[in-house]
């Protein structure tokens, strides 16, 4: 029981939008796709509603043909990364405007309709319109009329990206509660943010200039990402990378830097590697390489420092407040036994990982 | 600054009120007079100053004093009405048609054919007034209502189709798509959710339409004769050496009061609708 997608393939005006996609969406498993504005996320929405036309590809419910059914007898209920919901009906009517157009029964869609407001918070807003409402109550809108619909697939465009970062975090762990509910639903969640792929979703789907790169869960796809591309889309902020020499027992890094090899990278063949390395992962005050703060900045609980170094430039996320100045030297501590290593050819594919922090 | 600013503006938009209304006072005063009245020199107080009389008013119903405007008065709603209407709809579809899909023969895109439907408003009319005679004429609709509903229409349409495309571009095309996801069929979609949220755009259209219909006096007196006559034909057909002042400044406001009616009407409508709460 599952949506399978086949080569899906649109390129407009010589842009590439989706570039040979396929993939399978399990029923009751909640999917993220992550990856950079521009990757692809929203046209692979838009092509598994029907309403974006495609070059070639072929979409298939179960053993329905999905791609011969115009968008609205598809029965795929979206949200949009905008709030859009009818303007000139109320909260209740906006709610009940689907199961109308299914001609449910009046008692089934008061039921209904109730019960999706009463979830998502909206109790006794029922009456208001959608303009006299905050943003996020009219995104909870959005968001209970798709859930109402109780239809086969529920897609989730960026759901929480036009939210103010506090009722992000509310809304992204009443989301969790809310699709858990989704037994016999295909749900599909698009995002920027590696936290809410990893939070949220079964299987993470990492999509890039409108590739599929990998799909797993997200421990797979955060421990062993399949490339650099991928380590730098789920990795926030992104990998570190260097290049180097593997050599017989060091590694020497660009700039001159030299550690003794870990135990992880033995295995590797003697040569030219890229080196990852996580913003978090870095040592300040340990002493594998010089650099000179060129931007710094505080957010909450973290600082990141932007450092310009004889490895290239990097970038560090340390716990706590700490104050550099700007041009100021910074001891930066290069982790060696925390190195992903990823081939030099053009694929940039991944090679060795760290042991995962939960020593699996 | 502030004050002087605000002192300069009622100023202005007094001056202007009074130019604009002392007409319509006149004439009302004058609707309410006798001939003792009008030529005892300028009076403006009725009971103080002139002997009230409503002879003015009843004229236009009896038939006295050479008028005869019931008839063209219902004719001219008709025609006004029926144009406006059918103007409007055909426009809302055109225009939703322009806003929504990509046109393309030739060279000729959706901007070109969106040029095309003003620019039959840019020749002067005149232009026009021979065409429409000979195609009226071949038509065997010359002197007819339907004749000057047909014109109406041809003349109406491309401001309806400009005003009403500026209007959907405006109401964003997610809007569409979420209710062809919740169901709908493209028309279903126009039907239920593009149009009751483009109502203010169809008044503002509508208003146009109703004011340019019932304004009408040059294709009114070119293309019809003695069977149909439009209000402004009859209007203007008045002779004041036959008609008597009174009865000309009655026949002049009722002739008017249908937009006065209008006007107040969108104005309070226009200011509650908006398209506020679509989409952020």
């Amino acid at each position: 029981m599952s949506l399978q997608i086949n080569d899906l393939t649109l390129a407009v005006d010589g842009v590439t939008h989706l570039d040979g996609i396929s993939a399978n969406f399990e029923r009751g498993k909640l999917t993220t796709v992550i990856g950079r504005t521009l990757a692809g996320k929203t046209t692979l929405m838009r092509a598994i509603t029907g309403l974006q036309h495609l070059d070639r590809g072929a979409l298939q419910l179960d053993t329905q043909n999905f791609s011969a059914l115009p968008a609205w007898r598809r029965d795929i209920a979206m949200v949009y990364q905008q709030f859009i919901n009818y303007p000139h009906l109320n909260v209740f009517e906006n709610v009940a405007f689907p199961l109308r157009r299914k001609k449910l029964d009046e008692a089934v869609i008061e039921r209904r309709v109730r019960g999706v407001l009463d979830k998502v918070g909206l109790k006794g807003f029922e009456a208001r319109r959608p303009s006299q409402l905050s943003g996020g109550q009219q995104q909870r809108v959005a968001l209970a009329r798709s859930l109402a619909r109780e239809a086969g697939i529920l897609l989730l465009d960026e759901p929480l990206v036009n939210l103010d970062y506090k009722l992000r975090e509310q809304m992204r762990s009443e989301f969790r509660s809310l699709l858990a509910e989704q037994t016999q639903t295909i749900v599909i969640y698009n995002t920027t943010e590696p936290v809410e792929a990893m939070l949220l979703g079964d299987t993470v789907v990492v999509m890039h200039e409108g590739r599929i790169l990998q799909v797993g869960t997200p421990a797979e796809v955060f421990d062993r990402p399949a490339s650099m591309q991928v380590a730098s889309v789920v990795n926030d902020p992104p990998m570190n990378f260097i290049q180097g020499h593997k050599g017989e027992s060091t590694l020497e890094l660009a700039g001159g830097v030299c550690l003794s090899l870990p135990w992880h990278l033995r295995g590797l063949t003697i040569g030219e590697y890229w080196f990852g390395v996580r913003a978090n992962e870095l040592r300040v005050g340990q002493t594998s390489v010089t650099g000179q703060v060129t931007f710094s900045e505080v957010s909450g609980s973290e600082t990141f420092l932007y450092v310009d170094s004889p490895l290239g430039p990097l970038t560090l996320q340390v716990q706590g407040v700490h104050i550099h100045a700007l041009a100021s030297n910074l001891e930066i501590g290069i982790p060696a036994e925390r190195l992903f290593a990823f081939e030099s050819a053009a694929q940039r594919r991944l090679v060795a990982a760290p042991a995962t922090g939960a020593q699996l | 600054m502030s004050k002087l600013y605000t002192f300069l503006k009622y100023l202005a938009i007094t001056l202007w009120s009074i130019f604009v209304v002392t007409p319509f006072l006149w004439a009302l005063t004058t609707s309410f007079k006798t001939a003792n009245g009008v030529t005892g020199g300028p009076t403006y107080l009725p009971w103080l100053q002139y002997e009230p009389s409503l002879s003015g008013w009843k004229s236009l119903f009896s038939g006295g004093g050479g008028i005869d405007i019931v008839k063209p008065y219902l004719d001219s709603l008709i025609v006004t009405a029926s144009a406006s209407v059918i103007s409007i709809v055909l426009g809302s579809l055109a225009a939703y048609g322009l806003s929504r899909f990509s046109y393309r023969a030739g060279f000729v895109k959706n901007a070109d054919l969106i040029f095309f439907f003003i620019s039959q408003r840019i020749m002067p009319p005149i232009v026009l007034a021979i065409p429409f005679f000979l195609m009226l004429k071949w038509l065997d609709l010359l002197d007819s209502k339907i004749g000057l509903i047909l014109v109406y229409v041809a003349l109406l349409l491309p401001i309806a189709v400009w005003i009403m495309v500026d209007f959907f571009n405006n109401i964003p095309r997610q809007i569409d798509e979420m209710a062809m996801l919740d169901g709908c069929t493209p028309l279903q979609a126009f039907l239920r959710v593009i149009l009751p949220n483009s109502l203010p755009g169809m008044i503002v259209a509508g208003m146009f339409c109703l004011i340019f219909g019932w304004n009408d006096f040059f294709f009114a007196f070119t293309l019809t004769f003695t069977d149909t006559q439009l209000l402004p034909v009859a209007v203007v057909a008045l002779n004041s050496s036959v008609t008597p002042w009174w009865s000309l400044s009655a026949s002049a406001l009722i002739s008017v009061a249908p937009l006065l009616l209008v006007a107040f009407v969108v104005e309070r409508y226009l200011s509650h609708g908006t398209l506020a709460g679509a989409i952020r």
